[in-house]
């Protein structure tokens, strides 16, 4: 449906040597390169990179070379670094990754389910509380979910489950934002002519929603995993009140608590860089695989497609 | 148009069949589908009572409670709860500890909201205008810190503002110039600020830079072809027409920003200049977990999240008015 070309770094010309300031860009002067705005952006990349960089050089180094050498030099002691860093307290650290793919994976899984299911049947049913259940819903929306995480705890506490991965699993499930994402999605990609059909040819409710609305929503639900997943490997405070059993922190808790021992014990730094760098990978490469799902117009509340 | 498929016209335990014009099997079905939208939404009302609504609930039945301890606070018997009115929050609104915190966010608020949104719809729109090259490449490098939670992005951040590592005082020392200590009491404000713009500014600007997509050409090519200039179309047009996004944005931020915590607790081990009450949200936790005092943390959350929400305001009335706009069509 957009019409606007993308101006994909495709028809670049950036071989030919800096011209002046293409002020005179007027008529007929449309797609001429501007230099001025390709150098801005090119500036908020190299700020966006800087520190991801520096974090792949740090790795690099080992603890005493950390405080002496030059910052963006690298060195050779990655593999030293990710080996002290898999054996330390008897692979502690892969555990808190494991545990956060646990948690932001099934928890995003559960909560695309259960998003996908409520915001199909706010789209297409009318029925009593409709609008209530939205507008609670939307309200929902605002309200922070860190400022949730205490009561939450006191409440689990009242049933034994804090400090267990359903603590931080189940409080996460529910993400209205993602309701109202789903709704909205089922109803612009699921044409009501479809469920009338299915339902000519004799199909129950719950098979149309699976097998013809669901697939129809797809890359709307991906987007709603994508919220919920990149939320929950984010989220750092309810982990951070729900556990106290180290083995069950997410990387964002455990590299927390290790930064904590580094300001006693220095050599414990060069872990936390190792660290940070291995557990940006995994959501890196995520992101730049999923690229085209990150496309979501807030403002008009729709997915353009 | 939706009248096909809202099969629920009439209000629940209205037999259906009453319809003269429904034949008799439609309308057997159509009486066993009103409950089939209840059956999809009992999942995520069920998981909204118990983790949202009951929490929310509880802290407000604990906001207006107090401890009382009797005697000298020993034995089962000792420690009474008893009902306090609105002292947790007069206590709260009288405290020069939260009165601070709450001072330091907007503050904070007033330097990174204003900043990421002007970063964030400037890219959009150099994003937008066909005269950009590498846009492509600068789009997804802007996004990339989405991916980084904000404890990593803080502790890289945070090692390089630590003197002892940051390449910036290597450079300083090289240059023979004073490097500043960026962590200090006074800068260290903006040293959280410009964490949560690295982490943001690129998701506000791919969400601003949809809103431009979605803009159909020729709104604009005719302004051009009559000579305006592109930060003239920006201004006159494209920034007008994506308003919505920007409000949102906008609110997002807001809403963001009144929440800090992960950042300035990253930080705290690597400076002395963030106390464990620096952001009204550290404070609830130091109130809840160190002092166990859950009724003044809860007074204080819920402080927060009436604040939250009087902002917000402008946001439901925007996103309410869009919603239901869409449904009609």
């Amino acid at each position: 449906m957009s019409t606007v070309t993308k101006p994909l770094g495709s028809r670049g010309s950036m071989a030919r040597p800096q011209l002046a300031k293409n002020r005179s860009g007027r008529i007929g002067a449309n797609d001429k390169t501007s230099y001025t705005s390709t150098i801005i952006l090119l500036l908020g990349a190299l700020y966006c990179l800087l520190p991801l960089a520096w974090v792949l050089m740090a790795s690099t180094k080992s603890g005493g070379d950390l405080f002496t050498s030059n910052t963006f030099v690298p060195s050779r002691h990655l593999f030293d670094n990710i080996v002290e860093l898999t054996q330390y307290r008897g692979g502690l650290y892969w555990r808190w990754m494991l545990n956060t793919a646990l948690y932001a994976g099934v928890g995003a899984f559960l909560s695309a389910a259960v998003s996908a299911f409520a915001g199909f049947a706010l789209a297409k049913y009318s029925f009593k509380g409709k609008q209530a259940t939205f507008m609670v819903l939307l309200a929902g929306v605002l309200v922070p979910g860190v400022i949730l995480a205490i009561p939450q705890y006191f409440l689990l506490a009242q049933v034994g489950l804090t400090n267990t991965y359903w603590a931080v699993l189940l409080p996460q499930i529910i993400s209205p934002y993602g309701i109202y994402l789903a709704r909205i999605y089922a109803g612009a990609s699921v044409p009501n002519e479809i469920i009338e059909a299915g339902r000519t040819d004799g199909a129950s409710d719950l098979r149309i929603f699976l097998r013809l609305a669901v697939p129809m929503m797809a890359p709307g639900l991906v987007t709603v995993f994508l919220f919920q997943f990149v939320g929950i490997w984010n989220n750092f405070m309810l982990p951070y009140i729900m556990l106290g059993d180290d083995r069950l922190y997410p990387i964002t808790v455990g590299l927390n608590g290790l930064l904590n021992q580094g300001s006693t014990v220095p050599a414990l730094y060069s872990l936390v860089i190792t660290g940070a760098l291995l557990s940006i990978i995994p959501l890196v490469v995520l992101f730049l695989v999923l690229q085209r799902f990150w496309k979501v117009d807030l403002g008009a509340g729709a997915v353009k497609s | 148009m939706t009248t096909t498929v809202d099969v629920d016209q009439t209000a629940p335990g209205r037999d259906p069949a009453a319809k003269p014009s429904a034949p008799a099997p439609r309308a057997a079905r159509r009486h066993r589908l009103n409950f089939t939208p209840y059956a999809m939404l009992a999942p995520a009302t069920i998981l909204f009572l118990i983790f949202m609504a009951a929490p929310i609930v509880y802290t407000l039945i604990l906001s207006l409670q107090k401890t009382e301890v009797q005697g000298l606070g020993l034995g089962s018997g000792a420690r009474k709860t008893v009902f306090a009115g609105f002292s947790n929050y007069a206590a709260a609104f009288s405290d020069s500890d939260f009165l601070a915190s709450a001072g330091r966010v907007g503050l904070y608020g007033l330097i990174l909201v204003p900043a990421m949104l002007v970063l964030a719809l400037v890219f959009a729109l150099l994003l937008d205008s066909k005269r950009t090259r590498l846009a492509g490449f600068s789009r997804v490098v802007i996004f990339l810190p989405y991916a980084v939670p904000a404890v990593i992005s803080s502790l890289l951040w945070g090692f390089l503002y630590l003197p002892s590592v940051s390449p910036f005082v290597d450079l300083t020392t090289a240059l023979n110039l004073p490097s500043p200590d960026v962590l200090s009491q006074g800068s260290v404000i903006f040293a959280i600020a410009n964490i949560a713009l690295w982490g943001g500014v690129g998701f506000n600007m791919v969400v601003m830079y949809t809103a431009l997509k979605a803009i159909p050409t020729d709104l604009y090519e005719a302004a051009r072809l009559d000579g305006a200039s592109e930060i003239r179309v920006a201004l006159a047009i494209k920034i007008p027409i994506i308003l919505p996004s920007l409000i949102m944005t906008a609110i997002f931020s807001l809403i963001a920003t009144l929440q800090v915590f992960a950042e300035p607790t990253t930080l705290k081990p690597l400076t002395n200049s963030i106390s464990s009450t620096y952001t009204p949200l550290m404070k609830v936790y130091r109130d809840a977990f160190i002092r166990n005092d859950v009724n003044s943390a809860s007074a204080t959350s819920i402080i927060i999240a009436v604040t939250i929400f009087a902002l917000s305001f402008a946001f439901l009335r925007v996103v309410q008015r869009r919603a239901f706009q869409e449904e009609n069509s």
